[in-house]
């Protein structure tokens, strides 16, 4: 058996749905529902849910798209970079701070990338590591969720979802600093 | 906030496409992305109702009635609006243990069905809640104690200790919800963020 950490990680990884699956069909069997009935009658709403935010999936995805392949990317990390050399953060490591926000495939593709050229192990490879899981697709989620319901006045999401990465990424930078150099 | 930015984005795009002479680029990755935005949402379907039907398994057999007592001290702090037995909560309890655990492919089903949860008690249809911009904060900033696909890709790429990155990353997901938090609670407010509130609340008063 091995126990190593690793593995452990794996074992939760692998279980975890399973388990949260029988647990509610095992108490909902002990509590006498009607499982079938139950299940396909919430199962239902699976494809107008699905349906419902193509809109807004289009909407957001077709402009960071376009935004990426403009260069206009290149442009913005050229522009932002004299304020994160300020913090320390090594020039490598900027467009995925960047793209983080916008895009999920584009800045696992620069993470990627990164951990090819430079190592998994090596202090950039750990950072970007560290920065694609501390982080979400900001934009992504607040257009999807936001689409589904028919919220067009977002508030305060916007600012507080930046602020938060912008936090996350910050924080990823010192304690890899702390960590691993 | 998000007319602006998204127009920005389509502007800046093509004022700088075209300068670059690439344009041809800017309309071909438009056209894909919006056909890439209609397989994800035909590969979220049959996810989806997976989901959405153990869901409401779980909401039959009053399952939530036992989430909702034991998150409920953290609960009343977040999201002082939603009755701490309403179905939101376990939508949003499940979406955030989802991120948390890395499971991305079930976190957008919980997510969207929280949503819809909160959006029944939303006084205005149209303006984000409190409670909505909360969840949000605390969705895009979760802590992942399991971020399983960048561990995937280090192991591919031959790293000697792939799970090195867990504490890191540990450590900065919870800064950056801390910091979620508290701006989504100091935000919410201030004046600035409550315009469109009110005048949403007027326009509908005079209907």
């Amino acid at each position: 058996m091995d126990l190593s950490f690793a593995n452990i990680v794996q074992v939760i990884s692998d279980s975890a749905i399973p388990v949260v699956i029988l647990l509610i069909v095992g108490y909902g069997l002990f509590k006498k529902v009607k499982l079938y009935e139950s299940f396909i009658d919430g199962a239902k709403g699976g494809f107008d849910v699905a349906i419902k935010i193509i809109p807004f999936l289009v909407a957001i995805l077709v402009a960071i798209g376009m935004f990426r392949a403009s260069g206009a990317m290149d442009y913005l990390i050229a522009l932002i970079s004299p304020l994160t050399n300020l913090v320390g953060m090594p020039a490598e490591a900027l467009p995925v701070a960047i793209m983080r926000p916008l895009s999920g495939s584009g800045s696992l593709g620069l993470v990627t990338e990164i951990i090819k050229t430079h190592g998994p192990d090596s202090f950039l490879g750990n950072l970007v590591s560290t920065m694609y899981g501390s982080t979400e697709t900001t934009f992504y989620v607040l257009a999807v969720y936001f689409g589904t319901v028919g919220i067009k006045k977002t508030r305060h999401a916007v600012p507080t979802g930046l602020i938060a990465d912008a936090a996350g990424l910050v924080a990823a930078l010192i304690i890899c600093k702390l960590v691993f150099s | 906030m998000l007319n602006y930015v998204w127009f920005s984005l389509v502007l800046i795009s093509i004022i700088v496409g075209a300068i670059n002479g690439k344009l041809p680029e800017v309309t071909k990755a438009a056209f894909d992305m919006a056909q890439t935005s209609v397989n994800i949402a035909f590969g979220l379907i049959g996810i989806m109702a997976m989901w959405l039907g153990i869901l409401k398994i779980a909401e039959d057999s009053g399952v939530d009635k036992i989430i909702a007592k034991i998150i409920r001290p953290v609960s009343k702090f977040l999201f002082p609006d939603i009755p701490a037995d309403h179905p939101a909560m376990t939508a949003m309890l499940l979406n955030l243990s989802a991120n948390w655990l890395g499971l991305s492919n079930a976190a957008t089903p919980f997510g969207l069905k929280a949503m819809d949860e909160l959006q029944k008690l939303n006084e205005n249809k149209e303006v984000a809640s409190n409670s909505m911009v909360t969840f949000l904060a605390l969705n895009t900033a979760a802590i992942t104690f399991i971020p399983a696909t960048i561990i995937g890709v280090r192991i591919s790429l031959g790293s000697a200790s792939p799970q090195a990155i867990i504490f890191t990353t540990i450590v900065a997901g919870s800064c950056a919800t801390t910091v979620a938090v508290i701006a989504s609670k100091v935000f919410q407010k201030l004046p600035v963020f409550n315009k469109e509130l009110k005048a949403t609340k007027a326009e509908s008063e005079e209907k």
